[in-house]
């Protein structure tokens, strides 16, 4: 017997054409699938009755695989085939994994490729094909649940997520049989739980403190549309760090040594998370502990206490507020609501402090760790065709500046960071050479001005430029990022329409720390930015006065030139050959203007010859008009 | 005769409409597709047409057009569950013959 849902008035479906939407909350430590039904979103359990997910995937040496709650155990067990967090590996490389400095137990298999494989008993697995295994499970959920098959899924993403990430999440859901309507910010669902959407026009804040990481973003909501202003956070801080906080004072107050066992400190570490929940809902709570010796040891942490404890930790978090602010360029006044997502936010002392910074009372009401998901679903239920009256578009933002290599190394932005997406923008270049055919295009994502220090992205070559002189070729390059964040450019020579485009898929991508540090170095090293671009255009300049000085003299040198005279001109040129290499650009400056004079006669005569040239069998009265 | 509801339907029902925020009741029928001929209509209203019927269950409005009365009268609307799966069932005395999964029907 069928199990049917109410549905919105004129929107009830055909039988078996029901538009079955989940949103998922891919995330590093849990995954929670949530849905539209008659009306109310909610979460889906599973049979044990569980909403959470452990995002964790135990191999089998029979080729088969636990997922979640199941595969929890052996992470302790069998570390090497069981794997955890592997979103932090989402669309990066090795080197990228390996310097997050997060210790890693697995092996990873030496291959060509710049997708990193994880060897386990089942065989060898890509981040992708992992996070395509936790999919799985919720899709089965969702379908077990739901009665049907899916129709499509939302799936959401951390706000700072590049687009090899992006990516790296489309393919798992694909590889788990999922057709993923759109990849949707987590702040941004967020807001879409707690109907922000549909109030009025405002800013608000996502304040996210989750089991190991830190995300605030100030989202925008503009005529119906959400933007995200700026984001910022620590992928190094969470839950995990208040309980270790009180760890470090329950070993200070029983007086266990640092060097602790392994075995000591996860029992530390669960009596420190009961504490910690305990002190949400009372004022005091006594810790009990067994010793190595088998003494016991008691104490008493206050609500107080435990508040000095985690003072700093939550003061390190509105640091990057106060970043996001400065950079969405809001002030703290303009803020109408502040949504609090993760498990962590349960602890009044931050609801507390965040409340006191942002000057206004959060949002609690809805589970914090199921948020996300619930946004999620019914942003999944609006896409899938639910909800007639209800076109929602949202919108994103680049985490960095999206640009090109030009001439000398340097960073020639083409879309700026913080631009809301989907966008188009275009710029024109042109060629440096005389009869230069080609064009490389370096595709480049960063904030610095000298592209070593920035990310590259990709490389494509425009050819079949038809000759001309330098500087006369149009060359239009087009960047668009599409509504998931992923970017395409495209190169066309306008007066011959020659055209090449790359679809930018870059084996992997940027990590949150190094978006931040890059971000950081971009601000630190503005001045010495600012020399070195100033440096780059003298020496670029340099070499176009050098180039068209030696073709002219290849041209007509010997004919128009005094030995005397080719023998200064030479100087100057082996002079600003010298002072170029150099890092001086005053001084490339002055070489450059010397060699301009030296060659000021020559120029002139050479112009002359050009004239009489043009002018050689035609009449004065011919050019007077 | 007329529309009932059961008492865990009733309590969803309550629920789901409390949640949505509007709405005066709950609208049942019946149209013309599916693979046995006729399929259920199970929507929240918003509002009321002349020639609707209101039954009150519960305290809960459930409304039905006079059409769609001719194959419902007499059915009894339950809220139940399969392993994961929970939703609202259409107990209708009129059905004489239902396609596999129950969501179309012939009278």
């Amino acid at each position: 017997m069928a199990l049917l849902q109410i549905s919105e008035p004129g929107q009830s479906t055909a039988p078996h054409e029901h538009r079955l939407a989940v949103g998922i909350d891919l995330g590093t430590t849990n995954s929670l699938v949530a849905t539209v039904r008659s009306g109310t979103a909610e979460t889906l359990a599973d049979e044990q009755g569980h909403h959470t997910l452990p995002s964790i995937v135990h191999y089998l040496p029979d080729g088969g695989c636990k997922v979640g709650h199941e595969a929890r155990s052996a992470a302790t067990e069998d570390p090497q085939n069981t794997i955890v967090s592997v979103k932090r590996m989402m669309g990066r490389g090795l080197d990228d994994i390996r310097a997050t400095g997060h210790k890693l137990p697995y092996e990873f298999v030496q291959t060509d490729s710049a997708v990193p494989r994880i060897k386990t008993a089942a065989g060898e697995f890509s981040a992708v094909e992992i996070s395509a295994d936790i999919l799985k499970v919720l899709k089965q959920r969702a379908e077990a649940s739901l009665g049907g098959e899916l129709k499509g899924v939302v799936i959401t993403v951390p706000a700072y997520f590049d687009d090899a990430q992006r990516q790296s999440t489309k393919d798992a859901a694909t590889l788990a049989g999922l057709n993923v309507m759109r990849l949707l910010n987590e702040p941004t669902a967020a807001a879409v739980a707690y109907g922000l959407d549909h109030g009025a026009e405002g800013i608000h804040v996502i304040y996210d403190l989750g089991g190991g990481t830190f995300d605030v973003s100030i989202l925008r909501l503009h005529k119906g549309v959400f933007e995200v202003l700026a984001t910022a956070g620590d992928s190094a801080l969470g839950g995990d760090d208040l309980d270790k906080a009180v760890v470090d004072w329950i070993m200070q107050q029983a007086g266990i040594a640092d060097d602790v066992g392994h075995h000591q400190m996860r029992r530390l570490m669960r009596d420190a998370n009961t504490a910690k929940e305990a002190l949400t809902e009372s004022d005091s709570t006594e810790i009990t502990l067994e010793l190595d010796d088998g003494t016991h040891w008691q104490g008493n942490l206050t609500r107080e206490q435990f508040n000095e404890l985690v003072d700093p930790l939550i003061k390190k978090t509105l640091a990057p507020c106060r970043r996001t602010i400065r950079d969405a360029g809001i002030t703290l006044d303009e803020i109408s609501e502040v949504v609090m997502v993760g498990g962590s936010t349960r602890v009044p002392r931050v609801r507390e402090k965040v409340g006191e910074f942002f000057n206004t009372q959060p949002l609690v009401d809805i589970d914090p760790d199921k948020v996300v998901a619930i946004g999620a679903g019914i942003q999944a239920d609006i896409l899938a065709g639910n909800k007639p009256d209800d076109e929602l578009l949202l919108l994103d933002v680049l985490p960095l500046s999206l640009g090109l290599e030009t001439m000398g190394g340097l960073m020639e932005k083409v879309i700026n960071r913080n631009t809301p997406i989907p966008v188009s923008r275009a710029q024109d270049f042109t060629t440096f050479k005389d009869g230069q055919t080609a064009m490389a295009i370096h595709v480049i994502q960063g904030e610095r001005e000298l592209i070593d220090d920035n990310r590259s992205l990709a490389r494509f070559e425009l050819r079949g430029i038809p000759a001309m002189v330098a500087g006369a070729a149009r060359i239009r390059v087009t960047y668009q990022v599409d509504a998931d964040g992923l970017l395409s450019v495209s190169a066309r020579e306008e007066t011959s329409g020659v055209e090449s485009s790359i679809q930018v898929k870059p084996s992997y991508g940027l990590t949150d720390e190094e978006i931040t540090d890059m971000l950081k170095a971009s601000m630190s090293h503005a001045q010495e930015d600012v020399d070195a671009r100033g440096l780059r255009e003298k020496q670029v300049e340099a070499d176009r006065v050098l180039e068209a000085i030696n073709s002219a003299v290849a041209e007509d040198g010997a004919a128009l030139l005094s030995d005397a005279e080719r023998s200064v001109i030479d100087a100057a040129i082996s002079k600003l050959k010298q002072t170029r290499e150099g890092t001086d650009s005053r001084a490339i400056k002055q070489a450059i203007d010397e060699l301009d004079k030296a060659t000021a006669d020559y120029a002139e005569r050479r112009m002359d010859a050009s004239i009489n040239k043009a002018m050689a069998g035609h009449k004065i009265e011919e050019f007077e008009n | 005769m007329g529309i009932t509801l059961t008492e865990p339907a009733a309590q969803h029902i309550r629920a789901y409409l409390e949640n949505r925020g509007k709405g005066i009741g709950l609208r049942l029928g019946v149209k013309t597709s599916g693979c046995s001929g006729m399929a259920y209509v199970l929507e929240f209203a918003d509002e009321l047409n002349e020639e609707d019927q209101v039954f009150e269950d519960h305290g809960i409005k459930v409304i039905v057009d006079p059409k769609s009365m001719i194959y419902l009268d007499g059915t009894e609307l339950d809220f139940g569950k399969e392993g994961l799966n929970e939703g609202f069932q259409f107990n209708n005395p009129n059905v004489k013959d239902a396609c596999g999964c129950g969501e179309s029907f012939t009278v």
